[in-house]
């Protein structure tokens, strides 16, 4: 089905015999490739949603408030790039969230306790975080259970050991500020900082959110890891087959979702300074849901970082243009679903009226 | 029927049996230690004045006995609010030569198993909370029915005496909510949000319409999603940018009032910030005049109280609160105010 488009590694059996020459040969126009990118349809989403709320919300034109969404949909969208990649892939990471708290506990913990400059937690963190991921992902391989499994169980194991270290430690579930510390004030402006851009505050994480899809996209488009990424996702069997090496991808997959969770603890980290062990759960299936409103298909094999980066945009729209709009929160999370299922249908309708054109 | 508990009820229980005297007892317990010392004291008395007889068979009995108390919580892991309500139970708990067992469970169903394994346990107490009232109803019935005085603490004061419960610890959220709105007002506030880090917590809400009432202006909730610092943070920047004319914000726990006083600073408003709860930071910002007060509702002295309350009914037939909730809050934190209790809140006890 839609792999032909992404994952031209993989495009060994297509039955269609639709009739002429070989149909993979055909050259398209190029409204005819934009059509069949898989974040078309989430691009279409996002100009509805942010029509919609320029309607309702006066104040959500400003580019104050635009600063504000974007810093909403980085911190969604950071994580969603790792999970996106993930998800082509073919597989899930449910840790993912925890793994946020985890690794910014990490740092906090290392440099407060063992009174060191922060930047040394920093990369430590870095190390053990690139662990877990490391785990997730023999764990998987070696296996062979379901990612779904496997990652609910470092999950549990990451939330409990969040809790039960930090008490252990400081004797409370918070970790102590660091805010005081050597090294703060620079870690603090590579990961928590704002820039002002022409009288807009933005926030350094939309920074990091942008190079992150970029370098993402290089490696889904422009690479051969990119090509395995869509072969160990799409067909598995077969990519092995013709010598891809599926678990030493997915393996780098699980642990790029480790370092977007490493970023992301780094900028809840700096921008706190102190860090409630319990927080981080749940979060993982936003960060999937943003993965799926750009177009990622839940079987694996299709979708882009470019469209979870949408995603997590939409995200963050919806999740503040409810705000803007000053709606009854009471009613919050009703709003939430229905302009996420809003989201994903116009994404549906697109994806299936292309399809249907091929 | 050890089998019932949660894994981490067991490690808890496992983890619990020393009890923890080491640590000292908080200033906001003054009253509750008091009476504990007081009790100790014409104990130590009666041992003095060694006539023998009744009085030397007196002084052997209360305090030396082992008892064992289980509190269960609808608590969710790591939330500092609730490890402070176990730390003042465990100095209660050493001081009276009590074995203390913790457990919690956010979902009102376990939160009953939880309570039956207690009862399966034979112990001498049971201290509950009542967030779900119904859940609850049943397993607390069979606790009294086999004789295990049942304490609730936090919340559940108006169903607690129903439900056979022999005291009440906890702070009226509806009062506390009163107690913010006057706060709010006095730092001169007229339009304010009251910011809601859990939906559909009644107790929240109920803290909401308690400050709606005596605020002088205009309150109005707003909902984040609590377990996601930087979403905290951008609902109340979007917020404040889309209504100017907020000079007010309420947070419903301390870590939330530091990320309130940042998105004051990035919405570049005016609004300033008060809270309830209390945590060592917060004392801090307290101090400096970032955030003008905190509604305490004294979570050690919840815990303490309960042990505390068992022990007497216990020891001595004490009944305490007369059937009415004993109330552990509001205790209000100002920059006045916030030296004094610097000490406990750095040891995460107040």
């Amino acid at each position: 089905m839609s792999q032909a488009v992404a994952g031209p590694a993989l495009e060994a059996g297509d039955p269609g015999g639709s009739g002429g020459p070989d149909e993979r040969l055909a050259r398209r126009s190029p409204l005819r490739r934009l059509l069949g990118r898989p974040e078309l349809g989430a691009l279409l989403g996002a100009i509805a949603v942010f029509a919609f709320f320029s309607v309702v919300a006066d104040a959500f034109l400003r580019a104050s408030s635009f600063s504000t969404v974007l810093y909403a949909g980085s911190t969604f969208g950071i994580m969603a790039v790792g999970v996106s990649l993930l998800m082509i892939g073919g597989e899930f990471d449910l840790s993912a969230g925890v793994m946020v708290t985890t690794s910014a506990l990490i740092a906090s913990l290392l440099s407060y306790q063992l009174t060191l400059n922060v930047w040394a937690g920093v990369l430590i963190s870095l190390a053990l975080t690139l662990a877990l991921g490391l785990l997730n992902g023999v764990l998987y391989v070696r296996t062979g259970l379901p990612s779904f499994i496997i990652t609910l169980a470092t999950f549990f194991m990451l939330a409990g050991a969040n809790l039960g270290v930090t008490k252990a430690v400081t004797g409370n579930v918070a970790t102590d500020s660091i805010r005081d510390m050597d090294g703060f004030a620079s870690a603090r402006a590579v990961f928590a900082s704002d820039v002002d851009i022409a009288g807009v505050n933005v926030n350094v994480t939309v920074f990091w959110w942008l190079l992150l899809v970029a370098v993402a996209t290089w490696i889904l488009l422009r690479t051969r890891t990119g090509n395995w990424i869509f072969a160990a996702g799409g067909a598995p069997a077969s990519a092995r087959a013709v010598g891809v090496p599926v678990a030493r991808t997915k393996i780098g997959l699980f642990m790029g979702v480790a370092f977007c969770a490493w970023l992301s603890g780094m900028h809840l980290l700096f921008a706190f300074a102190t860090v409630q062990s319990g927080e981080g759960v749940g979060n993982e299936f936003f960060y999937i849901i943003c993965a799926v409103i750009g177009g990622c298909l839940l079987t694996g094999g299709y979708g882009s970082a470019v469209g979870a980066a949408i995603g997590a945009f939409i995200f963050g729209m919806t999740n503040k243009g409810i705000v803007y709009a000053e709606w009854n929160p009471d009613w919050f999370k009703f709003f939430l679903g229905a302009m996420l299922l809003i989201a994903t249908v116009v994404n549906l309708v697109v994806r299936r009226r292309v399809e249907r054109s091929r | 029927m050890r089998r019932r508990t949660s894994k981490r009820t067991a490690e808890d229980m496992t983890s619990t049996a020393p009890p923890t005297a080491a640590r000292p007892a908080g200033g906001g317990i003054r009253a509750r230690g008091m009476l504990a010392l007081a009790a100790a004291g014409a104990l130590a008395l009666g041992a003095c004045s060694g006539s023998g007889g009744k009085k030397a068979e007196e002084s052997a009995g209360p305090g030396s006995e082992r008892m064992t108390v289980a509190m269960v919580t609808h608590s969710g892991p790591g939330d500092t609010f609730w490890d402070i309500v176990q730390k003042g139970a465990r100095a209660a708990a050493g001081k009276g030569n009590v074995e203390f067992l913790y457990s919690a469970d956010p979902d009102g169903g376990k939160q009953a198993q939880l309570v039956q394994a207690a009862i399966d346990k034979k112990v001498d107490g049971i201290i509950v909370t009542f967030a779900k009232p119904d859940a609850l109803k049943d397993v607390v019935a069979r606790a009294t029915a086999a004789k295990i005085p049942v304490v609730s603490i936090n919340s559940g004061a108006d169903v607690s005496a129903g439900f056979g419960a022999i005291a009440h610890f906890g702070q009226d959220e509806t009062i506390a909510g009163e107690a913010a709105g006057r706060e709010l007002s006095r730092i001169g506030a007229r339009r304010a949000l009251c910011v809601i880090h859990e939906q559909g917590n009644v107790g929240l809400e109920d803290r909401c319409a308690g400050a709606k009432k005596t605020f002088g202006g205009r309150l109005e909730n707003l909902f984040v999603q609590g377990t996601n610092m930087p979403q905290v943070k951008s609902s109340i920047t979007a917020k404040l940018q889309a209504d100017k004319d907020v000079d007010g914000i309420l947070t419903l726990g301390a870590p939330f009032a530091a990320t309130a006083v940042d998105s004051v600073k990035e919405a570049g408003g005016k609004a300033k910030v008060g809270t309830f709860d209390m945590n060592k930071d917060l004392v801090a910002s307290l101090k400096a005049g970032t955030i003008e007060f905190a509604v305490d509702q004294q979570p050690y002295l919840q815990g303490y109280g309960a042990v505390d309350a068992l022990w007497l009914m216990k020891h001595n037939g004490n009944a305490v609160g007369g059937g009415r909730p004993v109330l552990t809050g509001p205790a209000i934190v100002t920059r006045d105010t916030a030296a004094a209790i610097e000490k406990f809140a750095a040891q995460g006890t107040r």
